[in-house]
C-alpha cells in the first residue's frame, strides 16, 4: 500500500514537472511582451530598464530556474498588466469560479438525479424518451452556445435574469459569496445552470443506468413483495444504491467543471479565474497565464491523486494491477 | 443476394456492403442524421458554388446592408433568407464557408490523430514492455486532463493560428485513438492469424500493418466519428474564446463570437444561426457515431 501511494506520488511529481515545463518554456515563446508593455516613445534605455526589471534578458533556462524556486516560495510572479503578484490575482478570484462549479455541481445533482431514476423506471414512456433526447442534446451542444442561448431568452428577451457579472455578494459564516443575497443568486443562476448542462446530462444517464439495473435486484423485489410503498422502495433502497458511482463521477469530474468555467465565465463575464485567464492570454500577461495553467495542474493532479489512493483502498486489485 | 447473374468476385463486396447497411437502417434516426450529414458534407465542399453570395468577395459585400433580419432584401434586390452580419455579409453565404473550415480542420485534425494514435497503440500492444508501459502511463495522464485545459495549454503556449489549432486538437485527441487501438490490439494479437503470421516469418511492420490493424477499424471508426464531432465543437469553442482560428479564417464558432456583441441590441440571428448549424453538423454526426458503435458492439449482435 505505501509502497502503491509512493510510486503514484513520484508519477504525480514527475507530471508536474513535466507540465511546469511546456507551460513555462511554451508560454515564453508567445509574442514579444516587450513590445506590448513598453510605451513605443520611451527610448532605448527604458526599454533596457523595463527588460531587467521583468528578467526578460535571461536565458529561458534560467528564468525557469528562478521561476520554479519562487514557485515554492508562493510567487509565481507579477502581473505584467496589473502590477500585482500573479498567485494574488488568481486566489483573489477563485470563490467566485468555485461557487460558480459548486453551485452547477448542486444543479446537476438536484435535477439530473430524479430526471434519471424516472427514466430508469418508465424507460418506454414519452417524458423517459424526451429526457433522454434532451441528455444526447446536453451532450451535444457546446457549452458556449448554450450560454448564448440562454442569454438571449431569459435576459434580452424576457428580461427575467441579469446576464452578466456576479452580483451582490454577502458574507456568511465567514464565506463571501454571491448565493447568500437575492441579487446573487439571480446573477449565478444563468451560468450555473450553463455550466451544469454537460454534467447534468451525464448524471441523468448515470442515474438512469442504476436505476435499470439496482430495480431488478432481490431486495427491491423484497420490499415490494413485503408491501413497502413504491416511494420508500425508490427513496430509501433505490437512491441509496445509484448514488455510489453518481458520487464518483461528480467527484472525479468537478476538476473539468473548473476548466470549463473558462467557457461559462467569458460568456456571462463572471469575475472568476477563468475569464482572467483568457483575458491574460489575449494580453499576453505571461506570468498570470503561467501561474493559472499551473494552479489548475496542481489541483487536477491533487484530484487525480487523491481519487487513485481512495481507489486502492476501496479495491485491492488496482494495487495488484498497478505492481504487476 | 438476390441477384444471381452477378459474379462471384462483384457479389462479394456488395452483400457487406448491404449487410452494413441492412444493419445500419434498422435505426431511422440514425438514416436521417447520416443524410443530414452528407448533405452538409456537400455543402461544406462546394461551398463556393451553393452560397448565394460569396461573403469574403470585398466588392459584393455593402456595409449598408449591416445587421438586415432574416428575410429582407436590400436595395439592389438581394435576398439575405437568414439574415446579414454587422459588415453586411449575407448570413446564409458565411455559415456556408463556415462549415467548410469547421468541418476542414476538425476532419483533418482527427485523421492526423488517427493515424498517429493507432500507430502508438497498435505499436505498444504488439511489442509490449517498456514502450507499452510508458506510452499508456502517457495516455492515461493526458486522459485525466479535460480536452478543454488541454487545448488551452496548448494554445497559451503557442499562440492562436490555422496549424497551430489543428496541432492542439491532434494532441488532445491522438490518446483516444490510441486507447482504443489497443485495447482491440491486444485481443488480436493473439488470434491464430497472428500466429500464422508469425510462422511465416513476416516482418513485425508487415503484422501489424496488414494483419492487426484491418481488424481494429471497426473501433477506431467509432471513436473517429466521435472525436470528429468532438474537435469540431472544441474548434468552435476555442475560435469563440479567440483562442483558435484566425480572423482570415472563419469557422462556426468565430461567426458566433462575431454575432455576440450584436445579441444584446436584439439582433439575434447573427451568432443563433451559425450555432445552429454546428449543432445540427455535431448531433448529426453523433447520432451515426451512436449508431455505428452499436452495431460493431458484440454484446448487443443478435
Amino acid at each position: 500500500m505505501t509502497a502503491f501511494i509512493l510510486r503514484r506520488s513520484l508519477q504525480s511529481i514527475i507530471v508536474l514537472f513535466v507540465m511546469s515545463v511546456i507551460v513555462f518554456v511554451g508560454v515564453n515563446l508567445v509574442g514579444d511582451p516587450v513590445d506590448m508593455l513598453i510605451n513605443p516613445e520611451s527610448d532605448q534605455a527604458e526599454i533596457d530598464r523595463v527588460i531587467r526589471d521583468l528578467g526578460l534578458d535571461r536565458p529561458v533556462s534560467e528564468q525557469y530556474w528562478y521561476f520554479v524556486v519562487n514557485a515554492f516560495q508562493g510567487d509565481l510572479g507579477r502581473s505584467f498588466i496589473f502590477g500585482e503578484p500573479a498567485l494574488k490575482l488568481i486566489i483573489q478570484r477563485m470563490p467566485a469560479t468555485m461557487e460558480l462549479a459548486l453551485f452547477s455541481l448542486l444543479m446537476a445533482v438536484v435535477f439530473g438525479i430524479p430526471l434519471g431514476i424516472y427514466a430508469g423506471l418508465k424507460p418506454n414512456s414519452k417524458v423517459s424518451k424526451t429526457i433522454m433526447a434532451g441528455s444526447i442534446l446536453g451532450f451535444s451542444m457546446p457549452t458556449f452556445w448554450v450560454g448564448i442561448i440562454l442569454i438571449m431568452f431569459f435576459s434580452v428577451s424576457l428580461g427575467w435574469l441579469p446576464s452578466t457579472g456576479r452580483g451582490e455578494v454577502a458574507t456568511y459564516l465567514g464565506i463571501t459569496s454571491s448565493i447568500f443575497t437575492l441579487d446573487g443568486l439571480s446573477h449565478i443562476f444563468l451560468p450555473a445552470f450553463n455550466l451544469a448542462l454537460f454534467k447534468l446530462s451525464s448524471v441523468i444517464r448515470l442515474a438512469r443506468a442504476g436505476t435499470r439495473e439496482v430495480i431488478l435486484q432481490d431486495y427491491i423485489k423484497f420490499a415490494r413483495a413485503k408491501g413497502v410503498a413504491e416511494s420508500r422502495v425508490v427513496r430509501v433502497h433505490l437512491l441509496k444504491n445509484i448514488m455510489i458511482p453518481v458520487i464518483t463521477i461528480i467527484g472525479l469530474e468537478f476538476g473539468s467543471l473548473i476548466a470549463f468555467s473558462t467557457v461559462t465565465e467569458t460568456v456571462f463575464a463572471w469575475p472568476g479565474m477563468g475569464k482572467l485567464i483568457i483575458d491574460s492570454i489575449y494580453n499576453l500577461d505571461r506570468p498570470v497565464v503561467v501561474a493559472y495553467l499551473m494552479i489548475i495542474v496542481v489541483i487536477f493532479v491533487t484530484l487525480n491523486l487523491i481519487v487513485d489512493i481512495l481507489y486502492s483502498v476501496l479495491d485491492p486489485r488496482v494495487r495488484i494491477k498497478g505492481v504487476s | 443476394m438476390s441477384a444471381p447473374s452477378q459474379t462471384q468476385n462483384a457479389s462479394l463486396p456488395a452483400s457487406g456492403l448491404r449487410k452494413f447497411w441492412s444493419d445500419f437502417s434498422e435505426s431511422p434516426t440514425a438514416v436521417i442524421a447520416l443524410f443530414v450529414f452528407l448533405l452538409i458534407l456537400f455543402i461544406a465542399i462546394f461551398a463556393p458554388w451553393v452560397s448565394p453570395s460569396d461573403p469574403y468577395d470585398l466588392t459584393s459585400v455593402d456595409i449598408m446592408n449591416s445587421r438586415l433580419p432574416p428575410g429582407s432584401e436590400d436595395f439592389s434586390g438581394n435576398f439575405y433568407l437568414l439574415g446579414t452580419d454587422g459588415a453586411g455579409r449575407d448570413m446564409l453565404s458565411a455559415i456556408f464557408y463556415g462549415l467548410r473550415v469547421s468541418l476542414g480542420v476538425g476532419a483533418l485534425s482527427g485523421f492526423v490523430a488517427l493515424i498517429i494514435g493507432a500507430a502508438l497503440g497498435l505499436s505498444a500492444a504488439y511489442f509490449g514492455g517498456r514502450f507499452e508501459t510508458i506510452t499508456m502511463r502517457i495516455v492515461d495522464i493526458q486522459l485525466s486532463f479535460p480536452s478543454i485545459l488541454m487545448a488551452l495549454i496548448i494554445l497559451a503556449a503557442f499562440g492562436k493560428g490555422v496549424e497551430k489549432t489543428i496541432i492542439a486538437l491532434i494532441l488532445v485527441q491522438w490518446a483516444y485513438y490510441a486507447r482504443a487501438a489497443r485495447a482491440s490490439a491486444l485481443v488480436e494479437k493473439n488470434k491464430e492469424y497472428v500466429e500464422a503470421a508469425h510462422c511465416l516469418a513476416l516482418g513485425n511492420k508487415r503484422i501489424i500493418l496488414s494483419h492487426i490493424a484491418p481488424n481494429c477499424m471497426a473501433p477506431l471508426i467509432v471513436v473517429g466519428t466521435l472525436q470528429t464531432a468532438h474537435a469540431i465543437s472544441l474548434e468552435a469553442t476555442l475560435s469563440f474564446l479567440g483562442l483558435g482560428l484566425p480572423i482570415t479564417e472563419p469557422s462556426l464558432g468565430l461567426l458566433i463570437g462575431n454575432g455576440f456583441e450584436y445579441m444584446y441590441s436584439g439582433d439575434f440571428w447573427i451568432s443563433i444561426f451559425p450555432g445552429v448549424a454546428l449543432l445540427i453538423t455535431i448531433v448529426s454526426i453523433n447520432l451515426v457515431g451512436d449508431q455505428l458503435r452499436d452495431m460493431f458492439n458484440p454484446r448487443l449482435q443478435k
